[in-house]
């Protein structure tokens, strides 16, 4: 492993990026931040900007009006990148497969930017931290 | 050794680059566990921030496409340069009591320049987050250069009561007085404490880069190197401000036994009050923060100014 995988995988800044989700996700990656959880602890972050982020939490399914917006923070995120889909509708739109706004899921908008982008999924309506957790844990061994 | 070689020694190895630096990183390590536990959190390992600098390093560099590039690149490098020099020259100071004419007002001048080159570079990343940012920042250092002054006014006062005539009025002078065991010092330092979480850009003065309102500001548009550059560049300042305040409140620090314990317990005391002051308050607004620094550090500086002059004067040390 070269180290520049190796340090990535200490050192995850996520950016939190909602592209029309119901907020409970949202909610749930917040929780991540807190004592019980604390995921600073593995090095992980919550940043400002998309130009720090090596990771992208996506939650929602993509609306009409979010897909541009998804290329284009995916696009300002610096390569290497990993795209969580966070929650059901992220993963595969969930409950809101049938909506007329609807345009998703997160994978499809992502990989017309880039096909060879990593995605991980992360189901659950809402996930669970641990699962959430899990998830990064799994993606970050296959990089 | 040539003394071209041994200056280059000084500059890059000890006391500065490679010195600063990992003192800078375990500083930055000390604010981001101190603070994790005041939020009865874990906190990061003690590594924690070199795998940030190592992890930047390997990433990729984006320029955003109407960014004036050679500012938008130079400007992490002069800010780290200016913190670089400034850094040297106050452990140089410290260790090997060199003096020159004048080194009060270089170093005021080489702790402005982090702040302006932060303004170059967002101002050149043509963004408008960066823009409100760069603003915020300008009105900051407008704000904060002012008490910063006033307060050196007043140590100055007082440090001239204790030298001999004709002996020079330099820094390491400066720096074998407490001033901080008077009033007029006290007050002093208070405000100058202040003025430099408002140079680190710690809460409640991070208004120029507040994440959850300007998404970072004036560091939007970095990433990969250049951004580490800036992180660094901040892991300095987390040395040199603190010592800065050591050097001209405390007493300064001491090279060999008792005196070297009690400057590193007084450089840690400084680095808790700053760590405490950032997780105990809410964000100001910028015209709060104006308005705090030249109305009320202003009347506090000038009230200890008077105070420090009487003192001389009559010759009561305490005021
Ligand atoms: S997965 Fe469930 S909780 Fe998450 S955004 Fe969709 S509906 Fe809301």
């Amino acid at each position: 492993m070269s180290w520049k995988t190796w340090s990535l995988k200490k050192s995850v800044w996520v950016f939190h990026v909602n592209t029309g989700a119901c907020n409970n996700c949202d909610i749930e990656i917040v929780n991540l931040l807190t004592p019980k959880f604390d995921v600073e602890r593995f090095g992980m972050k919550l940043v400002g900007s998309p130009r720090h982020a090596d990771a992208l939490l996506v939650t929602g399914v993509v609306t009409r009006q979010a897909a541009p917006r998804l290329k284009e923070v995916y696009r300002q995120t610096p390569k290497p990148c990993v795209v969580f889909a966070i929650g059901a509708c992220a993963c595969d739109k969930g409950i809101f497969h049938a909506g007329y706004h609807v345009v998703g899921p997160v994978d499809k908008i992502v990989r017309e930017e880039d096909p060879n982008a990593i995605i991980a999924y992360v189901p659950g309506c809402p996930p669970k931290p641990e699962a959430m957790i899990s998830g990064v844990v799994k993606a970050l061994s296959a990089l | 050794m040539s003394s071209a070689l041994s200056n280059l020694f000084w500059i890059l190895i000890f006391p500065g680059f490679l010195f600063t630096v990992v003192l800078g990183l375990a500083a930055s390590w000390i604010v981001r566990k101190v603070s994790a536990l005041v939020q009865w959190r874990v906190g990061p390992p003690f590594a924690q921030p070199l795998y940030d600098i190592m992890k930047l390093m390997g990433k990729e560099i984006l320029l955003p496409q109407e960014a004036q590039r050679h500012v938008f690149i130079a400007a992490p490098l002069v800010g780290l340069a200016g913190v670089l020099l400034l850094s040297t020259m106050l452990w140089r100071i410290t260790i090997a009591e060199t003096a020159f004419v004048g080194d009060i007002i270089v170093a005021i001048y080489l702790m402005v320049l982090p702040s302006l080159a932060l303004i170059l570079g967002s101002s050149a990343s043509a963004s408008p987050h960066a823009a409100i940012g760069t603003s915020r920042e300008m009105k900051l250092v407008l704000g904060y250069e002012l008490p910063l002054v006033l307060a050196f006014v007043v140590v100055i006062i007082k440090t001239a009561g204790h030298v001999e005539p004709g002996q020079q009025l330099s820094l390491a002078a400066i720096s074998e007085h407490a001033t901080v065991l008077s009033v007029s010092g006290m007050l002093a330092f208070l405000a100058s404490l202040l003025c430099v979480q408002a140079k680190l850009g710690f809460v409640p003065f991070d208004i120029a880069e507040s994440e959850t309102e300007v998404a970072s500001g004036v560091i939007i548009e970095y990433s990969g190197a250049l951004l580490a550059v800036w992180k660094l560049m901040h892991a300095m300042m987390l040395v040199a401000l603190p010592l800065f305040l050591v050097m001209v409140f405390l007493g300064g620090f001491g090279t060999a036994g008792w005196p070297l314990v009690a400057g590193i317990g007084k450089y840690v005391l400084v680095l808790v009050l700053i760590i405490l002051i950032k997780n105990t308050n809410p964000r100001m607004r910028i015209d709060q923060a104006m308005r705090f620094f030249w109305f009320y550090c202003g009347i506090a500086l000038a009230v200890a100014v008077i105070l420090a002059t009487i003192g001389n004067y009559y010759g009561i040390s305490w005021l």
